[in-house]
């Protein structure tokens, strides 16, 4: 999307593993992860609510961690392990559990903040099989939804959960 | 059948996988972004731009400023409620020789990125001369107030008057008289998803916008008429929508920059807007003063309201014109018979954000005041406040009734309904009966709790019309256009099941297309609760038209009686015994090759809106010393008549009860006395989270279904959200009976109530 001109010397050479798929691009050292994502790599999946790290629907998983991908440079992305909301579903087309809730459970309306939600619940599942509706509360709680009053997305993940733990059995 | 059963969404496969389609989403060939230029002051003359230094930028492709407008544009006119008197105060798409309030758009640069564009845009050299501005409503009005628009001779652009009876007469036979002043700040919907506009233009001057939303068909129309086209030539296209709740949609100076900018480029410009910048940009709404004088006698009766509202408009009258203070004024008796009353609001104009609507607009406000006012009279003559909303509800033999009062052009008439119903549900399932003592018990143990009841009449079904288009395909898919569109309350899964319901084939066969201006002949779009009545209906009647259709060529080919059949399961079945006497897939071939067209439409219309109601009720907890308030338990009964999908409804419901909630304790667009806004931001503007929304039981009540249209919905959009404040204000009262808190202003602040618990010592 650069002109090889001045601007060429300016830009970094960085690879990213996005969903087990390994990207290599150029990009101006202060663009974000979330815009190297979105407009470079053309994941939109991954949406962009505040770009001040509030919000939480940028949110991402990069090396297993949940990340705001608005409050990183995408040249420090660079060599990481990225999973996007893209990446949820499994290789045959089949929807993750935590997919499955929120369509169950009516865990969505606009559906803008549901990626960051859904990667954001997705570590706390990895980490808590069984969490509490509380416990569910508080993991979530540093992404903002205006639809649903957020019941039925804790509905979600506890269906998931469920659904999770019985698929470990 | 479909109708009333909770069905998956239809919209949430695309939306779960990242395959949602959101504006900034969208990419073309040689794309470029803009930035809009705003106002850094609340008040000021522009004197001089320079934009030269940012032109020379590297990758600038156009700057604009005013006078690169053409010079007989038009200002943006008003959507709703349009007044000839408003017309000076309206607002043009780049501000020309004056500001108005921070956030006024002055320049447009575009760049072929957003990082370039926002580069440059520290470069263009704007001089002010800083006018002092007027941040309050009150204020602007005093003869000294700063002018805002010196062509209008008045701050006060409007004065809206209503009268029944003489209250003046009935305050003087009065056995009781209170006098009030409460407050509602400013906030709005703050939808997780900026605007954003994608447009392109391509060499034949035909203009395609993404990104429209809300009232998809009105913007279009008044698109072509601002950059004088052709309707033809532009087409608009919905993509998918991070939330509207009011705000997004309307026309705004964007709506007609960005398609300016792709004209004059010949290439595609995209604007989203940041956050920081909605704050200031996008219609704020709610900022209201009351000051209320009621007169009752020693029963609770109320037979008199005097209200003078002080209606804080902002900068400028957008496109809602006088709608939200005339909907406050005409549903401010909400379900009460108020035998004399005497509303005037002021619409004042300040140098902040110019506002319009946002969910309930006008009832949010008027609901505060009137149920705060309700038991603010209980208080006085120390009687059960519920009991006092009883011995003044409009009864429901009284039905239809008219509190002679008007808004959006049409008096206000109450359908059908029992008000003390929705009440009695909630006052069951809270325990108001054993709550006393249930309270003593909590005292005892030094934690304070509260309960708080809050009655509400809603407004939903706006018309005049609404269009649907449905179509049976010969695979035997269904296509069903329709003029409403979708800002996330699942008006397409709602549509498809009042479809399937008529044709007797499964909901998710069904594919509704909208919010495309050339797939979709017209529409008025999705506001005021209107989809499901208004659209639903139409939606309901077009596919009737079908059904009968059907039936017909199916009648004709078996040799019956049309009225012996009827469609089910996907096929023609005898009505009496729904024995299947013909597959709808055998059907749908004879009506091809006798080349009948099975495509049907309707356009549905309405008088009168309808008007759904009911009660919330909180019991809270507060603690005394930091003052800090927890929702023990959250009930809300409505009564909506009819409900298409229960799910979708109780979606809404809870939904909007969360945003409610933010208006009512934590959301304010607050600004500081030289019109900055100080709370623009998500670290300063807090939005309610996972942690503060409590779990919210409804009851959703079909006990009065609408008379005015064949569906009997009465909508759910906005019963959640519009009486929330009063029922935790009530509580926190209830919980502090024997301090005399005044709780007159929103928020419900965590400060305000430890501060005024410090001051206040206990009146026993």
């Amino acid at each position: 999307m650069m002109e090889k001109t001045a601007e060429s010397s300016r830009l970094k050479t960085i690879t990213l593993k996005v969903n087990h798929k390994e990207y290599t691009v150029d990009v101006e050292p202060r663009m974000l992860l979330s815009d190297v994502l979105r407009d470079v790599l053309r994941l939109t999946g991954t949406h962009v609510g505040c770009e001040h790290g509030v919000c939480g629907a940028c949110t991402i998983m990069m090396d297993e961690r949940p990340v705001r991908s608005c409050l990183v440079f995408g040249v420090q992305a660079d060599q990481a392990e990225i999973v996007t909301v893209e990446g949820l579903e499994s290789e045959n087309g089949e929807l993750h559990p935590l997919q499955k809730g929120f369509w169950e459970k009516h865990g969505l309306q606009c559906g803008f903040c549901t990626p960051g939600m859904l990667m954001t619940a997705c570590h706390l599942l990895e980490h808590n099989p069984d969490p509490s509706r509380e416990e569910i509360r508080e993991a979530i709680s540093g992404n903002l939804c205006r639809c649903t009053g957020y019941q039925g997305i804790v509905d979600a993940v506890e269906y998931a959960a469920k659904e999770m733990r019985e698929r470990a059995e | 059948m479909s109708i009333g059963a909770s069905l998956k969404r239809l919209e949430d496969y695309n939306l779960l996988t990242g395959r949602g389609q959101y504006v900034g989403d969208l990419q073309f060939p040689d794309q470029c972004e803009a930035v809009i230029i705003r106002s850094p002051h609340a008040h000021a003359i522009i004197r001089s731009i320079d934009v030269e230094e940012a032109r020379r930028f590297d990758g600038v492709l156009l700057i604009l400023t005013a006078s690169d407008l053409p010079g007989d544009l038009r200002p943006i006119p008003m959507r709703l409620s349009p007044d000839p008197i408003l017309e000076k105060a309206l607002q043009y798409p780049l501000a020309k020789d004056r500001v108005r309030y921070v956030g006024d758009p002055v320049a447009v640069i575009v760049a072929k990125d957003r990082y370039m564009a926002e580069d440059a845009a520290d470069f263009i050299k704007i001089e002010y001369d800083v006018l002092p501005p007027v941040t309050d409503a009150v204020q602007s009005l005093q003869p000294d107030a700063p002018l805002l628009h010196p062509d209008a001779g008045t701050n006060e652009v409007y004065l809206i008057y209503s009268k029944k009876g003489d209250v003046a007469e009935r305050l003087k036979t009065c056995e009781h008289v209170l006098k009030e002043e409460l407050y509602v700040q400013r906030h709005s919907g703050i939808p997780m998803e900026t605007r954003g506009l994608l447009a392109l233009c391509d060499e034949d001057e035909r203009l395609t916008v993404y990104g429209a939303a809300k009232v998809v068909h009105f913007n279009h129309q008044l698109m072509a008429r601002l950059l004088n086209k052709n309707k033809e030539d532009i087409r608009l296209v919905e993509t998918d929508c991070g939330g509207g709740f009011g705000p997004r949609g309307e026309f705004y100076p964007e709506d007609y920059l960005i398609p300016f900018a792709a004209m004059r480029l010949k290439r595609p410009v995209r604007w989203i807007e940041d956050r920081l910048e909605h704050f200031k940009a996008t219609n704020h709404s709610r900022e209201q003063t009351h000051q209320v004088t009621v007169g009752f006698d020693g029963d609770g009766r109320i037979y008199a309201l005097r209200d003078e509202i002080f209606f804080d408009q902002g900068g400028y009258i957008r496109t809602h014109g006088t709608t939200v203070p005339s909907l406050t004024q005409a549903m401010l008796p909400g379900p009460y018979d108020f035998s004399d009353i005497e509303i005037v609001t002021h619409l004042a104009l300040t140098n902040k954000t110019p506002v319009g609507t946002y969910r309930g607009p006008g009832r949010f406000e008027g609901t505060f005041v009137r149920e705060r006012v309700i038991d603010m009279v209980a208080a006085h003559l120390k009687l059960d406040p519920t009991v006092v909303r009883e011995r003044n509800y409009i009864r429901p033999e009284q039905m239809p009734y008219t509190n002679g009062l008007s808004a959006l052009g049409q008096i206000v008439e109450f359908d059908s309904g029992n008000y003390a119903e929705t009440l009695d549900w909630a006052r069951k399932f809270m325990g108001w009966d054993s709550f006393p003592e249930k309270q003593a018990r909590a005292r005892q143990e030094g934690r304070f709790i509260g309960l708080g009841f809050a009655s509400f009449v809603e407004k939903s079904g706006f018309g005049p019309w609404e269009f649907a288009e449905v179509e049976m395909r010969p695979d035997g898919r269904v296509i069903c256009k329709t003029g409403l569109t979708e800002v996330g309350q699942g008006i397409t899964t709602t549509l498809a099941q009042i479809c399937s319901d008529q044709l007797g084939i499964p909901y998710d066969r069904i594919s509704v297309v909208h919010g495309d201006t050339d797939l979709v002949e017209k529409g008025n779009g999705s506001f005021a609760t209107r989809g499901a009545v208004v659209g639903g209906s139409a939606a309901w009647h077009a596919a009737g038209l079908l059904k009968e259709k059907l039936l017909e060529v199916a009648a004709g080919e078996l040799a019956v009686p049309v009225d012996m059949l009827a469609l089910k399961d996907g096929s023609v079945v005898y009505s009496e015994a729904g024995q299947v006497v013909m597959l709808l897939d055998d059907l749908l071939p004879i009506c091809l090759e006798r080349g009948i067209s099975l495509c049907e439409e309707y356009t549905f219309h309405i008088d009168h809106m309808t008007y759904p109601y009911g009660c919330h009720a909180a019991e809270v907890e507060l603690d005394p010393d930091t003052g800090a308030l927890h929702i023990l338990n959250y009930y809300i009964a409505y009564d909506i008549g009819r409900a298409i999908n229960p799910m979708l409804v109780e979606g809404q419901l809870v939904g909007g009860m969360a945003q409610g909630l933010g208006g009512a304790i934590y959301e304010e667009l607050k600004y500081d006395e030289i019109g900055q806004l100080v709370s623009g931001s998500f670290m300063d503007y807090l939005i309610p989270t996972s942690m503060e929304v409590p779990e919210v039981q409804t009851e959703i009540l079909e006990n009065y279904p609408s008379p005015l249209n064949p569906l009997g919905v009465k909508g759910a959009g906005e019963g959640g959200t519009v009486a929330v404040a009063p029922a935790i204000a009530n509580a926190i009262v209830n919980a502090l009976q024997e301090y005399a808190i005044p709780i007159t202003s929103l928020p419900l602040r965590p400060e305000r109530i430890r501060e005024a618990l410090k001051q206040m010592k206990p009146e026993r």
